[in-house]
């Protein structure tokens, strides 16, 4: 068989399986560091909420990526900027109306919260659309140039002063220009569970939390809950994506990937699958902006810089483009090693040695090592700086990857892309399969 | 069998699905009943081309160049390098623009339609080399080809309880593309990646999901090109079968006894330009055909 045989496959469960498994041992990691190193409950518990948080966007990012690069070979590097007409809209939408006196400078058009995660979708696809139709008719790396622009375009946009209040159907409403934009609307986790008459129970769920953590449980049970219904969201677009690429409208996906022309030649009106594709991945970016910024209070145009599309892109080639399971786990590995861990590790350190004082710049970090060689500051001064050493690290698995498993993680996947399994559909080959007494019956 | 859910979605193909494919061995009666034009029935000439002009910057491609082919026929398109033979393909199927000049498919004016619109009108191509799609197995590859799937919808792909007809219709296709596997003798592979497969495989594969499409007419662009003697000998079988069946062929090919003996009619291009056409005796007694094989004239 051509099929590498890998762990994947002797992990009870299936796919399924092994993402539960990968994430457990993520966890199983997160916490015996912790516990090992003495971090508080609530600490503890904190981190797991904002690791699964993480775990949770870049996953749902990396799937939506994986439609558009991995099955259709589309080169968008624009992702942010969908990310961002989708928490912008859903703002515009679902902000309460301005009222003077208030803290926001801008109010919104007030309509529920759902509506405007809709709206945010929708925009968010919409803007796919505008831009993959002059470009998709170009070769593949025009639309990567265009996305990526768009995305910058997507940010000035609301950055700039022109847009930063306006009237819409008589009404104050703006994107708050460079000082952002204040996301007053009813909390996303509250209205959820009034939704279904739940808010009550949940309170009563949070005071139980009393007993582990004695004061002020809310904001960790909130973080630790939202990042379970991000996990649902996930499960919800691992679903939705694996529908569409095991079924003949993923198959023209890959042709097209594999041949355009062959695609074509065969009677698929390629245009039009690529443009859905492409839509449906911005719709899905959209709401993965929306969900990761919703449970923010604010939001700034300049958090969405092309750096959070390259993550994207580092979790989808850890996973390796093309399989949605891959992607899931491709997210989650990079949220929990190469993103969420420097800066774990930088805190568990910091609670280990609590008065190490960084040396303040890289010459008196060196300088002792060489006169007196004494590593510590330069120690300290590398915990410091881990955010920025972080993006060397990404870059450097970034280059083992292409250069050891450019094909991703978990090695060269046959994920076929059919509605049914794609085996002989007669078993009745007599040749080969006869004489034994199990068969010898059915036979006849 | 056929559900009319299934069917009635599917306007352009209101046929038989099971029937529509030609089964292995036995020679079915020609079984691609097209709606309203079957191989045999409507015009005597499928395809017409007329005038037809292609520059690239100073060079004439083609020039000037008319022909026909008849149905049911096995028609050899031969010249020498830079007659302007694969031109003259993509010009008829549409991958190409042509400058003048006019293409003609049953009766309808298909110039400068879109490929994937002629491919739907039942005339559909094969590549010169072998565009398998490789990191799709055999399967998924011939899967691919056949027209009016539903699941071709992402709606009906994703909702549930639309999925089934396209599951259903997918077990379908399945039996109708293991029917193209046997007739080519292809099953070993069938789990294969594309990519791995040997030369003349991928032409067999090439073939057969040309003709998953309920082809009229396959236009192939050197189907015999790096495949060995024996798989060669296979291929002009499943040619001459198909051919019986009322398929149309027209063939692009640079070996000369391969086309003579194979072939009733050969239409020789020369510089873009037709430079005659006739029975594979004729053309072997012609001239200019020989004068333009050899360099001799120009």
């Amino acid at each position: 068989m051509s099929v590498r045989n890998d762990v994947a496959e002797r992990v009870p469960g299936g796919d399924a399986g092994l993402i539960v498994a990968v994430l457990l041992v993520i966890y199983a990691a997160y916490v015996l560091a912790g516990v090992g190193l003495g971090y508080s409950v609530r600490g503890q518990l904190n981190t797991i909420g904002v690791l699964t948080f993480y775990i949770g966007v870049f996953a749902m990012l990396a799937l939506a990526l994986n439609l558009q690069w991995g099955y259709t070979g589309l080169f968008n590097i624009g992702i942010v900027g969908f990310m961002a007409v989708g928490i912008y809209v859903m703002a515009l939408v679902s902000k309460p109306l301005y009222e003077s006196g208030g803290a926001a400078q801008v109010g919104g058009l007030g309509l529920p919260l759902i509506v405007g995660i809709v709206a945010g979708m929708a925009a968010a696809a919409l803007l796919g659309a505008v831009i993959a139709l002059p470009a998709l008719r170009l070769r593949a790396d025009y639309l990567a140039i265009v996305t990526i622009a768009m995305s910058e375009i997507v940010r000035f946009s609301f950055l700039s002063g022109k847009l930063q209040q306006f009237q819409l159907l008589g009404e104050r409403v703006g994107f708050g220009g460079g000082s952002g934009l204040i996301l007053d609307f009813t909390n996303p986790l509250e209205a959820f569970f009034q939704f279904f008459g739940l808010w009550d129970a949940y309170l009563g769920f949070v005071s139980a939390f009393e007993v582990i953590i004695p004061n002020n449980p809310k904001p960790v049970v909130d973080g630790l809950v939202y990042g379970v219904v991000l996990l649902g969201f996930v499960a919800v677009y691992f679903w939705l994506l694996k529908r569409t690429g095991e079924s003949p409208f993923g198959r023209v996906l890959k042709a097209i990937r594999e041949d355009e022309d062959v695609a074509n030649s065969l009677g698929k009106n390629t245009n039009r699958f690529k443009i859905k594709a492409f839509m449906l991945g911005c719709a899905l970016m959209g709401l993965a902006g929306i969900l990761w910024l919703m449970t923010s209070g604010a939001v700034t145009p300049n958090f969405f810089r092309p750096r959070i599309t390259f993550f994207i892109w580092i979790a989808l080639i850890i996973g390796g483009a093309g399989s949605n399971t891959g992607s899931v786990l491709g997210g989650a590995v990079f949220a929990a090693l190469l993103y969420q861990g420097p800066r774990y590790l930088k805190n568990l350190i910091d609670t280990v040695i609590p008065n190490a004082d960084a040396p303040s710049g890289f010459g008196p970090a060196v300088s002792p090592l060489i006169s007196n060689f004494d590593p510590a500051p330069l120690f300290f001064y590398t915990i410091d700086s881990v955010r920025q050493l972080q993006l060397v690290f990404m870059g450097l698995v970034l280059i083992w990857l292409m250069h050891n498993r450019p094909e991703g993680m978990l090695g060269h996947r046959k994920e076929t892309a059919a509605g049914i399994p794609l085996t002989a559909p007669r078993a009745s080959e007599p040749a080969e399969t006869d004489g034994d007494d199990a068969g010898g019956g059915s036979g006849e | 069998m056929s559900d009319p859910d299934v069917t009635n979605a599917d306007s352009d193909t209101a046929r038989d699905p099971a029937g529509s494919v030609p089964g292995a061995e036995t020679t079915h009666s020609p079984s691609l009943n097209l709606g309203s034009s079957g191989p045999g029935v409507g015009e005597e000439y499928p395809l017409q081309v007329d005038g037809l002009r292609k520059t690239f910057g100073g060079i004439t491609a083609v020039d000037d160049a008319s022909f026909r082919v008849a149905r049911g026929s096995l028609t050899g398109l031969i010249g020498p390098n830079g007659a302007g033979k694969s031109t003259t393909f993509n010009l008829i199927t549409g991958m190409l623009q042509p400058d003048a000049g006019t293409v003609t498919f049953d009766g309808e004016d298909i110039t400068g339609q879109k490929p994937h619109a002629i491919a739907n009108k039942g005339l559909v191509r094969t590549f010169q080399i072998a565009r398998e799609l490789q990191e799709m197995t055999v399967l998924e590859n011939l899967m691919l080809a056949p027209k009016g799937q539903h699941g071709e919808a992402l709606w009906r792909s994703v909702t549930p309880g639309f999925r089934d007809h396209v599951v259903e219709q997918e077990e379908e296709l399945l039996e109708r593309v293991w029917d193209v596997i046997e007739f080519f003798d292809i099953d070993h592979i069938a789990d294969e990646y594309a990519g791995n497969l040997s030369g003349g495989q991928r032409k067999l594969l090439e073939l057969a999901r040309a003709l998953l499409t309920d082809p009229d007419m396959l236009l192939l662009d050197e189907p015999f090109a790096g495949v060995n003697p024996s798989l060669e000998k296979r291929l002009l079988e499943h040619i001459h079968e198909l051919r019986e069946q009322g398929y149309t062929f027209l063939l692009v090919e640079h070996d000369m006894d391969l086309i003579m003996e194979n072939c009733e009619r050969v239409i020789v291009l020369h510089q873009g330009q037709v430079l005659t056409e006739g029975s594979p005796d004729e053309i072997q007694a012609d001239e200019e055909v020989i004068e333009a094989y050899l360099g001799g004239n120009v």
